[in-house]
């Protein structure tokens, strides 16, 4: 009897994961087994894949060498600045603002979002290029500045867009702090930069982490925004892998990178992760 | 100078307001060195202000709240010579016990040395026998553990004055009984004034030597637990620190006579000031004695048990009296003299001397 009800929840188990797990298994496990496939194969002579065993992909990473630096700095260095400038924010959201307006201001947060990506960036492409800002700078004196098509550029367009992505776990992680542990700081004799090192940033680490984890990840994959602002074809890895396998049809040279891209980001998450728990002291995660 | 001063807490007519609700209004309180005084009362009473106004983390509206002689308005809560045992400790998750503890001493400008800071942090711990505890993590101490962190983290920059929030109410029983006496002892030891705020009055009147009970943001009476038992300044006090018995009554045009709702007169000699009128008797439960009615028993109210509540040593009984209402009476077994209990729906005598009683104009 008790097997019975046993063996029946489990089935009701199975039951209710079964359709998360066969996505996963179709649309992430089997493409990406399909991936490290490829990238130890060879480019067909009419391009796409055929079957091979060669680590001659991954000694060719070097010719794509430019686009992985520009991600692999850009994305970090985009992210960090994200933070930078999100952190005041998610502060000021959870800690400063009255109860009554939050609610408001959290939702102006994600307005952006109502609107396409790909128009909020065409914008930035108008207010970059030669009739935008530059033209602006060119009345005042500042001749011949060159804003579109330049690392900036790509950076500005990534924190842009990327901004609500790190403002809402932060703000989450903050507006979840104990006050009372402030005033317990600011008892014991701690002026208010000093509890703001001591306790609030440690406490809210949790928050900063998810946030940099998210948007890094997403950006190590980001295509639009180096595509419309960065000018060159390759200029992010997202950008050659689109090239190597809609343009060139060279599938192999193009898994092979991906797969080091994925190898890159479990192993820097990783140890971010661990850095993140250590320091909190707890394993929660805060996702919005 | 803070030398000359006797007092180590001064409210000069203070009072504080959040928009149009006054949570304290106009309070005058002295409290002198080294006593331990309690703010009693129920929630919303303002006490829970009062010791934030210490503390610095609010300001008054009006008056100025003195510490060690100085006036403090403006004075930021880091730089009050004051530490506080917050309610539900406040203690931070992301240190351990040590660190927690050291927190206060590693704020302190000029820098004190690592191995000063260990040592005194290991001291406080040793004081709250929490000695080699110091590696532990916060979530791994039990509630009466946290307890004494918290304890030793606000003593351990030495202060003037220790606040405590309610410090008690999230133990069991026996551990508050516990822990009631450590902290009496620790005040007695440091010889530091402690202000703990509480709305359980035993804990007042067990630990204090001065109670305060407040009350709709006001001070209702200032003394010693004993005084405040025994000669409630009102029918407030009265209702709210022990149990009282309410009896409706009228004092005679002379003020030298009682009577009750019954018709019945007592004469209460040796009070002065009663003005006549319709007045309120309050009378603890252990000032009644209850007696079986076995015809020959005399007493002055005579009624029928209708509850017994049995606490081991004695018995709270309920007895309604005809045209008074129900009578709260606590009773020794010893005082009864035969069988120790006496049971519902029995009728009792119930006697008490005037004197004992608490007259209120009503």
């Amino acid at each position: 009897m008790a097997l019975a009800l046993n063996t029946k929840r489990r089935m009701v188990t199975a039951a209710l994961v079964a359709p998360a797990v066969a996505w996963l298994f179709i649309f992430l496990v089997l493409p990406f087994i399909a991936m490290l496939v490829f990238s130890v194969g060879e480019r067909a002579p009419e391009g796409g894949y055929q079957p091979a065993f060669t680590f001659a992909q991954f000694a060719n990473l070097p010719a794509r060498s430019a686009a992985f630096w520009n991600t692999v700095i850009l994305a970090p260095v985009g992210s960090f600045v994200c933070l930078v400038v999100a952190y005041p924010v998610a502060y000021y959201l959870a800690v400063k603002t009255s109860p009554r307006y939050r609610l408001l201001l959290v939702s102006l947060v994600v307005v952006p979002f109502w609107t396409s990506l790909l128009v909020r960036t065409y914008a930035w492409m108008y207010l970059l290029g030669s009739r935008g800002i530059p033209n602006l700078l060119g009345m005042i004196g500042f001749e011949e500045v060159r804003i579109l098509n330049t690392p900036g550029a790509v950076l500005l367009g990534i924190v842009y867009g990327y901004l609500p992505l790190m403002i809402m776990p932060i703000y989450v992680s903050l507006e979840k702090l104990d006050r009372r542990l402030l005033e317990a700081s600011a008892d014991l004799g701690a002026r208010p930069v000093s509890t703001f090192f001591s306790v609030t940033l440690p406490l809210s680490l949790p928050g900063v982490m998810t946030g940099l984890a998210l948007v890094t990840i997403l950006l190590l994959g980001e295509y639009l925004i180096p595509q419309l602002l960065g000018g060159g074809k390759v200029f992010f890895i997202g950008n050659a892998l689109v090239d190597l396998f809609l343009q060139s049809r060279n599938w192999p040279f193009g898994s092979a990178i991906a797969v080091t891209l994925v190898v890159v980001v479990v192993f820097v998450l990783l140890i971010a992760m661990r850095i993140a728990w250590k320091i909190a002291g707890t394993r929660q995660v805060d996702l919005v | 100078m803070t030398s000359a001063s006797t007092n180590d807490i001064e409210f000069r007519s203070v009072s504080k307001s959040y928009g149009a609700v006054t949570a304290v209004s106009d309070i005058n309180l002295q409290v002198p060195k080294g006593a331990f005084v309690a703010l009693l009362g129920p929630s919303g009473c303002g006490k829970t202000t009062c010791l934030r106004m210490i503390g610095g983390f609010e300001q008054p509206t009006t008056g100025e709240v003195w510490i060690n002689g100085q006036p403090m308005n403006g004075v930021p809560a880091y730089r009050r010579p004051v530490n506080m045992v917050f309610q539900q400790y406040a203690l931070f998750p992301h240190f351990d016990v040590e660190q927690n503890v050291s927190y206060g001493l590693r704020q302190a400008r000029p820098r004190i040395n690592a191995r000063e800071i260990s040592r005194r942090a290991n001291e406080a711990l040793e004081m709250v026998r929490l000695g080699g505890f110091g590696k532990r993590r916060i979530h791994e101490m039990s509630g009466g553990q946290q307890q004494r962190v918290a304890l030793a983290r606000a003593l351990v920059n030495k202060p003037s004055v220790l606040l405590l929030d309610e410090p008690l109410a999230a133990l069991d029983k026996k551990l508050r009984t516990a822990m009631q006496i450590e902290l009496q002892t620790l005040q007695r030891e440091l010889g530091i004034t402690f202000v703990l705020v509480t709305h359980d009055q035993e804990e007042a009147l067990s630990m204090s030597d001065l109670v305060c009970v407040m009350n709709a943001g006001r001070v209702v009476q200032l003394a010693a637990p004993r005084e405040v038992y025994d000669r409630p300044s009102d029918l407030f006090v009265a209702d709210f620190v022990g149990k009282t018995n309410r009896i409706a009554a009228t004092v005679d045009a002379d003020g030298s006579t009682l009577r009750l709702a019954d018709g019945s007169a007592l004469s209460i000699p040796g009070r002065t000031g009663l003005k006549s009128g319709s007045a309120i008797l309050a009378l603890r439960p252990e000032a009644i004695s209850l007696h079986r009615q076995n015809g020959s028993a005399p007493g002055k109210l005579s009624g029928i048990v209708t509850h017994r509540i049995f606490l081991g040593s004695s018995a709270d009984y309920s007895v309604a009296v005809e045209g008074l209402g129900d009578f709260l009476v606590t009773a020794d077994r010893r005082d009864l003299a035969d069988g120790d209990l006496v049971e519902p729906n029995e009728w009792v005598v119930l006697n008490f001397d005037p004197g004992a009683a608490h007259i209120f104009p009503a």
